[in-house]
């Protein structure tokens, strides 16, 4: 008994520092709105969200410079190793893209308590309230982000996915206009989203049922070791699988996509669609990966079927969207479906590090690229807010030649046509995947892709061939904000796919000693 | 000097300033004069070219640049020109400043049957920043390069159809797009199976030569690639979308299309297909004969009953490059250098009989043969030198067009009898489409709406004539274009491991009538 001692957690704060920080300027914003005057709160929240996006960025670098460490930090609950650091780099630089495009109050609704269309609504709007909680919920969100895919056991990810998820249900419902369908999304997405957290938890539980252990590498280590139990193991696979693919959006749990998408102010789509969906991958490899990786010939066919889906209907669908946004989240679903593709193209060591690479350095070109699209999406906007119906866009290369062009340019990104860093996305993916055999697939990706161009080109020829509506929507004037989303996404796009090098030495770097287990 | 990174930097250079200088007078100006700079540099170029060098493996491509561009992915900016790839460069920008001078006008919005008014700089950019990328397509030796401007080119083609096009021009332009899109991706993936498969870690395109050795192996990435080129070219059955897109385009982006932009498919046959995957070219030869000669018959068919003289000149394309992959598969000297030089000599009879039924159109405002008649009589200059042109299309002995015709019907003749003499009957065919379109539309009473239409002005005759000139010199004196030629077709056909029959066509007949 005396032999005993009680070894106190180590917590190695350095590494998780860049969460650290993201968390504490939320909990600081939370304080800001209870005690700082109303006037004030803006002021004191945008600089401190961007701030702490900034310091969380720097730390990240620091500790990418400083080496990469050979344990999983805080007693094996979180992996802070090359991938997971690639991958916090580009959450950071997004969130922090997406929090310029938040600054914009036209886009937040006045006093979310207020029931649409009330008195109480008025009287909010007139006395020019704004919903400055969205900063610190946008903060929660983004460290939940961060946990999620460096979280090393099967708990602490699901934490790092209800931190995520929780705040961006809130924001889903924050829309200024047309505030029941961003209710409506905003319950859509949280009802559908804790249906899919409870498969993940139940998934978690039978793994531990299995396994004895949440950790993943514990996990990855009885998979020899225990026999008997297989039903077990596979159908906690299943529910894990079915939680982390919902947050992806692949089929068939995408049902949520397009009307969260469209009914979430812009800005938060903006960063649903790329932040949450590399959070998603980053986690959705680690398990696969670290935990499952032995267990491949047991889930890829699955993640085959998942992925011939996801593309397939992605594109298909996408064909049919009238609505801009609603649109974008389909051509979301399909490029999940690539990216996919990147997950399944395992093999030996030196393959997997390609493939993972290669998905990372997808995770930051259509991040961007995405980012942009959104960005310009808020601009043309209609009397009654932003001008979703495809309709409302023709002609708009006449109206505004400079906008009109860079959304083409970033629409040529997402078909993937070379000189742009969408092609050399899907050009990566799909050589991980040749060289890891899954020729077949690469082929119903590249017919998908062809699918896809046809409804990215058919807004090209909406905005620029077709003659603009008499009452068309207004371009507004950019604030300085969203003027440098645009620019950075779409200097992102052209750099990425002129002169990738840069990126995907960092990518391959990253990838190069896999995840620590 | 770097000579080809030059003539692709300098019509981008000029691109950028076209869109920036402030009145559209002063942009056309700039674009012609980017456009006879980077013509003359070619010129220069052409003439420091040594083709005997081409016959030694590591001087084949002269001028060569190689620099790394993407490690990680083996790709390098490598450019480099043999004698094909030479005479294509010198063929589209001969036509680019015809094409700029011809088009003067077309983004303007004046004219009978123009468009509304459009961005004359951003046409202008366009045809500047196509030009760039058509030598670079020709220009590259890296596959991974050439396949990044042959999917890029696409992008100014499109907006040039889909904003100054005709009336259908966005169903044109988004079924240019797509069918090339989809091709372009089959060879995606084919070039990403290429360098798997090939394990060298580079795409430079001397280094695969000779590479894929499995015949299984071959026939797959030859599919792949060639299906790409089969659209682009386009053979029968993937030129649907060929007539639409010519028809609807502005004139001097038709001449682009069908007179540059299509024989990047069939230089792409000739380069990657037949050297790369040798065996699966052997192979698959008389499929694609047989695609070609049905393409030639078909086209030519089909041209005889259009209605539309854009549409008819699209469709004698079709048979034209029928012609032109019956030379590259046929796999002899003859008939490789004759389909080169085919290439070339119907980029400017084609192109010239775009041009010119481009300017009638402008007066008449209609594409449409009946609503001509009798314009010999009023515009006598511009019926003549329409005659010349189609008198090459339809490949008169002393115009460019027989010579190039004669070398592949000669060098098919070789190996592949029975194809050849099927083939020859298009040249009867041809005869009909062009004489008959003549005869309808230039000779007989004067249409009432034709009377008082003004001939060709100076700068029209100043587009059509350098290309007349070019049509009659390149039909009695090929030999230049065939020196540089030649000898890059025997290094090809060397690669193919092919038993060349380089012969007189003497022995020529004697070898056919053996098989």
């Amino acid at each position: 008994m005396n032999g005993t001692t009680i070894t106190s957690p180590t917590i190695e704060y350095a590494l998780l520092s860049p969460m650290l920080i993201v968390f504490g300027a939320a909990l600081v914003g939370v304080l800001v709105e209870a005690f700082a005057p109303r006037y004030l709160r803006k002021s004191i929240q945008m600089p401190l969200t961007l701030l702490a996006l900034v310091g969380a960025f720097v730390t990240t670098i620091l500790t990418a410079l400083n080496g990469l460490p050979e344990r999983a930090a805080a007693m094996g609950a979180v992996a802070v190793d090359g991938p997971a650091l690639f991958i916090w780099g580009i959450i950071l630089i997004l969130a922090f893209v997406s929090a310029l495009l938040i600054n914009d109050d036209d886009q937040f609704v006045a006093q979310a308590a207020a029931v649409p269309g009330s008195v109480d609504e008025e009287e909010a709007v007139r006395s020019g309230f704004a919903q400055t909680e969205v900063y610190p919920l946008l903060l929660f969100a983004v460290g939940g982000m961060l946990l999620f895919p460096a979280a090393n056991d099967l708990l602490a990810m699901f934490v790092g996915l209800e931190v995520m998820s929780l705040p961006l249900y809130l924001l889903c419902g924050l829309a200024r206009r047309r505030r029941l369908l961003s209710q409506e999304a905003s319950v859509k997405y949280f009802l559908l989203g804790a249906f899919s957290s409870a498969f993940f938890l139940y998934g978690t539980a039978l793994v531990y049922g299995y396994a004895g252990s949440v950790d993943l590498r514990a996990i990855s280590e009885s998979l020899g070791s225990v026999s008997g139990q297989q039903t077990l193991l596979l159908v906690g696979i299943a529910l894990l699988g079915v939680g982390l693919l919902f947050k992806i959006g692949a089929v068939p749990f995408q049902a949520w996509k397009p009307d969260v998408y469209q009914g979430a102010p812009t800005a938060v789509t903006a960063l649903m669609a790329s932040t949450v969906l590399v959070a998603a991958f980053g986690a959705l490899l680690r398990v696969f990966w670290v935990a499952l990786g032995n267990l491949d010939w047991d889930w890829r066919p699955v993640m085959w079927g998942v992925a011939i889906l996801t593309m397939i209907v992605g594109a298909i669908l996408a064909i049919t969207q009238t609505d801009i946004k609603r649109m974008l989240a389909y051509s979301s679903i399909a490029h999940a479906g690539f990216m996919l593709t990147g997950v399944i193209a395992t093999g030996a060591a030196e393959q997997n590090s390609q493939a993972l690479s290669a998905v990372l350095f997808y995770m930051a070109a259509y991040g961007f690229t995405t980012v942009g699209a959104f960005a310009v999406v808020t601009m043309v906007r209609d009397a009654g807010g932003e001008a979703g119906h495809l309709s409302r866009w023709a002609g708009l290369g006449k109206r505004s030649p400079m906008l009109a062009g860079i959304f083409a340019f970033f629409l040529l990104a997402f078909a993937g046509i070379p000189l742009t860093s969408g092609f050399f996305g899907k050009y990566a993916v799909f050589t991980a995947a040749v060289g890891g055999g899954v020729l077949p697939l690469v082929i119903v990706g590249v017919v998908s892709s062809a699918i896809a161009a046809f409804f990215y080109v058919r807004v090209i020829v909406l905005m620029f061939f077709n003659e603009p509506a008499a009452d068309g929507p207004s371009i507004a004037t950019p604030s300085v904000g969203t003027s440098a989303v645009v620019a950075l996404a779409a200097a992102a796009t052209v750099v990425l796919g002129v002169f990738p090098q840069p990126v995907l030495t960092l990518a391959d770097q990253a990838a190069s000693a896999l995840f620590i287990r | 000097m770097p000579w080809l990174s030059t003539l692709i930097a300098v019509p981008v250079v000029g691109a950028v300033g076209v869109s920036l200088v402030k009145s559209d007078k002063l942009a056309k100006q700039v674009a012609l004069v980017v456009s006879l700079v980077v013509l003359v540099l070619t010129a220069v170029m052409a003439f420091r070219f040594d083709p005997a060098l081409g016959a030694a493996k590591e001087t084949r491509f002269q001028f060569a640049e190689v620099y790394n561009w993407i490690p990680a992915f083996g790709v390098h900016y490598g450019v480099g020109v043999d004698g094909i790839a030479l005479v294509l460069i010198a063929l589209s920008v001969i036509l680019v400043p015809i094409v700029i001078l011809a088009s003067w006008h077309d983004a303007d919005g004046t004219g009978a049957a123009a468009p509304p008014k459009r961005s004359v700089k951003t046409y202008f950019a366009l045809l500047l920043v196509l030009e760039a990328m058509m030598i670079g397509v020709f220009a590259a030796t890296d596959v991974f390069l050439f396949y990044v401007f042959f999917e890029a080119m696409l992008i100014p083609m499109y907006f040039m159809i889909g904003s100054y096009g005709g009336a259908q021009r966005s169903y044109a332009a988004v079924k240019f797009l797509l069918y090339s899109l989809f091709g372009g991706l089959l060879m995606l993936v084919a070039v990403i199976a290429l360098y798997v498969i090939a394990e060298k870690g580079t795409f430079m395109f001397p280094e695969l030569v000779g590479v894929i050795q499995d015949p299984t192996t071959q026939k797959w990435l030859f599919l792949g690639f060639f299906i790409a080129f089969a659209v682009k070219a386009p053979l029968w059955p993937f030129h649907t979308w060929l007539p639409d897109a010519a028809a609807q385009a502005p004139a001097g982006a038709a001449v682009l299309l069908v007179g540059v932009l299509d024989k990047v498919g069939t230089y792409g046959m000739l380069r990657f297909c037949l050297e790369l995957f040798p065996d699966a070219a052997k192979f698959f030869t008389p499929l694609v004969i047989t695609l070609s000669v049905i393409g030639i018959i078909y086209g030519a068919i089909v041209a005889i009953g259009q209605t539309d003289m854009k549409r008819l000149i699209a469709y004698t394309s079709i048979s034209h490059f029928g012609f032109i992959a019956l030379g590259v598969f046929a796999m002899t000297t003859n008939a490789g250098a004759g389909a080169t030089l085919y290439m070339v000599n119907h980029g400017f009879s084609t192109g010239a009989l775009f041009l010119i039924t481009g300017f009638l159109i402008y007066r008449r405002g209609s594409s449409q043969i009946a609503d001509y008649g009798g314009v010999q009589k009023v515009a006598p200059v511009l019926a003549g030198t329409f005659l010349i042109a189609g008198l090459s299309g339809l490949s008169l002995p002393g115009l460019s067009t027989f010579v190039s015709e004669f070398m592949v019907l000669l060098g098919s003749y070789e190996r592949y009898v029975v194809p050849t003499v099927i083939a020859t009957t298009g040249v009867i065919l041809a005869s009909i489409y062009i004489l008959w379109m003549y005869q309808r539309t230039m000779n007989g009473p004067t249409a009432e709406k034709v009377k008082g239409l003004p001939d060709l002005d100076a700068r029209e005759r100043w587009v059509v004539g350098p290309l007349i000139v070019m049509i009659i010199a390149l039909g009695f004196f090929p030999k230049p274009a065939l020196d540089m030629i030649n000898p890059a077709v025997d290094h090809t056909l060397s690669n193919v491991h092919i038993s060349n029959v380089h012969i007189t066509p003497a022995v020529a007949e004697k070898k056919g009538a053996g098989q």
